[in-house]
């Protein structure tokens, strides 16, 4: 299996932080998920000026905990990402399939292709094959066209542009948080802090979701991904 | 046989001595023979001109179509044969349902029309086949931008991008006045063109030949960004505007 996950955007566009003292190496090149994992949190959200995404980093084989700093959130183009839960071989298939299609695209296209069609193309391929995957993923990024947008593609197939989502195990018990704390037109540091806080309450409900907060920023001029570990995490239950 | 260069023009899978595809270059003919056909890329979208011969005067009137819809905001408008065209519209309409199935956005017009481009040249490539006898003129308006354009292939499998352009028997006549009218005004709207198109049709219809439908169709603001007919009364006022001028500028000559 091609290794996508190790692929970084280049130049300055791509900032990281990574905090002083971060138990993992910088250039993190962890293997991402080798086995099922079920358990996740995923929490995606839209802000003045493009989108937050946001998973945990626990994945498991059932009891164990197979990786403990796994990535989620994986590149499909320069500012597109797709955040993954269900099983991991599903959805870093489905993950690989885009990537090249949307490549294909974009160099006949000429100019950088939209969310809609790397969202639809994961659609096409988790609708067609839905008896055999189990995948539930969020696509977001953004494009000239609409800006920062976000698709969520449960189960079935489905497509459907949303606000803000969330989705993996550890969902179900942010739902309301984030359907009472949203608002339209967040600034970044605030919609930032809002994702963060949604996915490590999870983490503390959810025995399944664990290990460090990872996070996207994507806006029009650059990709920001940042870290938190899981003895930082914001919130103190 | 040998040495005299002739014997060359049979098939399409053999070069001429000086480098040059017979078959290909009468399907050009093909084309020439044809009534004219324009289209131009206004300020506003595009509009569609036709000359079509009426074969019979029981021909019931709007119909054996030379200007096709191939998606809601591009249109096809043919020089040459229209059973071939037909072939190329049909193409045409399927990469355009395609491209949108994949990608969930509408295909760009480059795109759409290189795609025809290769279709059209693929059949100047076998002996089993004969090259399209069309030309095609594709006119797109940009679902977002409202940006008009407009692409000429034709039979060799060469694609051309215009401001405007014209094809068919009376096509040298009838890009001299396109010019000139977009000389004159360079912002013209598809409104202002559409009286301007119909005098050029009738200005560049030989009287020898058989009388004629003018056909004329736009994808415009009037039209709601989408490939329309034009109105039949718009069309008539137009018509018998353009005559009027016509007539005028006779008896002045």
């Amino acid at each position: 299996m091609m290794d996508f996950m190790a692929q970084r955007p280049v130049g300055q566009e791509f900032v990281r932080h990574v905090e002083d003292g971060c138990p993992y190496r910088a250039d993190d090149v962890m293997k991402p998920e080798q086995a099922v994992s079920t358990g996740t949190t995923l929490v995606v959200a839209e802000f003045d000026g493009g989108v937050v995404m946001c998973a945990d980093t626990r994945t498991s084989t059932g009891q164990y905990c197979a990786n403990r700093a796994s990535r989620k959130i994986s590149k499909v183009h320069d500012r597109i990402f797709v955040c993954r839960s269900g099983s991991a071989a599903d959805t870093q298939a489905l993950t690989s399939f885009v990537l090249h299609y949307l490549g294909q695209h974009a160099v006949e296209l000429g100019k950088q292709p939209t969310v809609n069609t790397a969202a639809n193309l994961f659609k096409i391929m988790a609708y067609n094959n839905k008896d055999h995957l189990l995948a539930g993923l969020i696509v977001a990024g953004y494009d000239d066209k609409k800006g920062g947008q976000i698709y969520s593609i449960p189960l079935g197939g489905t497509r459907v542009r949303v606000p803000y989502a969330a989705d993996g195990s550890g969902s179900g018990y942010i739902k309301g948080f984030m359907d009472a704390n949203y608002r339209p037109g967040m600034s970044k540091a605030e919609c930032l802090e809002f994702v963060q806080k949604a996915t490590a309450l999870a983490i503390s409900r959810d025995g399944s979701s664990g290990g460090m907060v990872r996070s996207l920023v994507i806006t029009k001029d650059k990709v920001e991904e940042a870290v938190i570990e899981g003895n930082k995490l914001p919130v103190d239950l | 046989m040998a040495g005299t260069g002739a014997g060359y023009d049979l098939s399409v899978t053999t070069f001429s001595p000086d480098g040059r595809v017979f078959q290909v270059e009468y399907a050009g003919k093909a084309v020439e023979n044809s009534g004219t056909t324009l289209a131009i890329c206004c300020k506003d979208g595009v509009v569609f001109a036709a000359e079509k011969f009426l074969l019979s005067k029981m021909l019931v009137h709007g119909t054996a179509k030379r200007i096709f819809p191939v998606h809601r905001r591009a249109g096809m408008s043919i020089a040459g044969m229209v059973a071939d065209a037909r072939q190329i519209v049909s193409r045409a309409r399927s990469e355009a349902t395609q491209f949108m199935n994949a990608y969930c956005e509408e295909i760009p017009p480059e795109l759409l029309a290189e795609r025809l481009g290769l279709f059209m040249h693929a059949y100047t490539l076998y002996w089993s086949v004969r090259p399209f006898g069309c030309t095609a003129l594709l006119g797109c308006v940009d679902e977002e931008t409202k940006k008009p354009s407009l692409f000429c292939i034709e039979p060799n499998g060469m694609v051309y991008k215009y401001t405007a352009t014209a094809e068919g028997k009376g096509k040298q006549a009838a890009k001299t006045e396109i010019e000139k009218v977009l000389a004159n005004n360079p912002e013209l709207t598809c409104e202002q063109a559409l009286m301007l198109v119909a005098k050029i049709i009738h200005k560049v219809h030989d009287e020898k030949d058989k009388d004629f439908e003018l056909e004329i169709s736009w994808i415009c603001p009037a039209s709601n960004y989408e490939h329309a007919q034009v109105p039949v009364e718009q069309r008539k006022a137009a018509e018998a505007e353009a005559e009027r001028i016509l007539e005028a500028e006779q008896e002045d000559d």
